[in-house]
């Protein structure tokens, strides 16, 4: 990883978390509504860890940014539902639904959502600042 | 060339200021959803006060060497929040945002200003 040296790699490489965040959000919600045959096998909701990146530890500027560091499954159990006609029950004729909140994700889904527009328009603000800036003394 | 620079003056020094506190402000919205993360923000006006102290040392014989001194890098402090949130994190997005918007609308007027001064400088240059 390059270091951070301006608002372009501040603000980009935050944007960059956010989307693997609403990645592991789709992903969630696509398997909301999936079954498996045993506890082990059903989904787990993932979510991924973020971590601050700060571009120069020695000397302090104040310039961070954010980044994902991994993706990992929630503890949450899968429900576990009876239902001896389908095909993929158990033994004792069970099923595991996924283990995914979906109010949750979508809650969540708001907030990265939004904190993705900020930095966007964290951007453009001062990327206009920077065009009027060089074209000072015209 | 140093009259033209006291003209241009304390503008300038303000507008890399605004820069720097615009990038620390966008590092904080940044890290909106960090946990841990502390908001950074620095005391405008007391940088901008060590800046109008720094300059060439006043020297008492022609073979002294006039060396400029500087303030230093300008201390970089953490934002007391109004509400701490659970996760340790202290950015709150309405302060941060109200902060960002603040900061660039007095960069756009210093950068009139420095832009004023410019104009009148070339005024007087080609003196039309």
């Amino acid at each position: 990883m390059s270091d951070i040296k301006n608002i372009f790699d501040v603000s980009g490489r935050a944007m960059s978390a956010q989307l693997v965040r609403l990645n592991t959000i789709a992903s969630n919600l696509a398997n909301a509504n999936s079954l498996s045959g045993s506890e082990d096998t059903a989904y787990r909701a993932m979510k991924p860890i973020f971590e601050t990146k700060f571009a120069d530890n020695v000397k302090d500027s104040g310039l961070s940014t954010t980044q994902a560091v991994g993706i990992v499954p929630t503890d949450r159990q899968p429900e576990r539902i009876y239902m001896p006609e389908h095909p993929m029950a158990d033994d004792t004729g069970f099923v595991y639904s996924a283990a995914v909140n979906v109010e949750e994700e979508f809650v969540e889904m708001l907030e990265a959502t939004r904190q993705y527009q900020n930095n966007i328009e964290v951007v453009s603000t001062l990327r206009a600042l920077m065009m009027r800036t060089i074209s000072m003394g015209k | 060339m140093k009259s033209i620079s006291n003209h241009i003056g304390i503008y300038a020094d303000a507008l890399s200021l605004r820069s720097k506190r615009n990038e620390m402000l966008a590092s904080n919205i940044a890290n909106a959803a960090t946990p841990n993360f502390k908001a950074r923000d620095m005391n405008f006006d007391a940088e901008i006060r060590k800046i109008s102290h720094e300059g060439p040392m006043r020297t008492s014989d022609e073979r002294h060497f006039p060396l400029m001194t500087k303030g230093g890098r300008e201390s970089v402090l953490y934002r007391q929040p109004l509400q701490a949130s659970k996760d340790g994190n202290t950015v709150e997005m309405n302060v941060e945002q109200m902060e960002f918007s603040e900061n660039v609308m007095r960069y756009q007027t210093t950068l009139t200003f420095l832009n004023n001064r410019i104009s009148g400088l070339m005024t007087a240059i080609r003196g039309e």
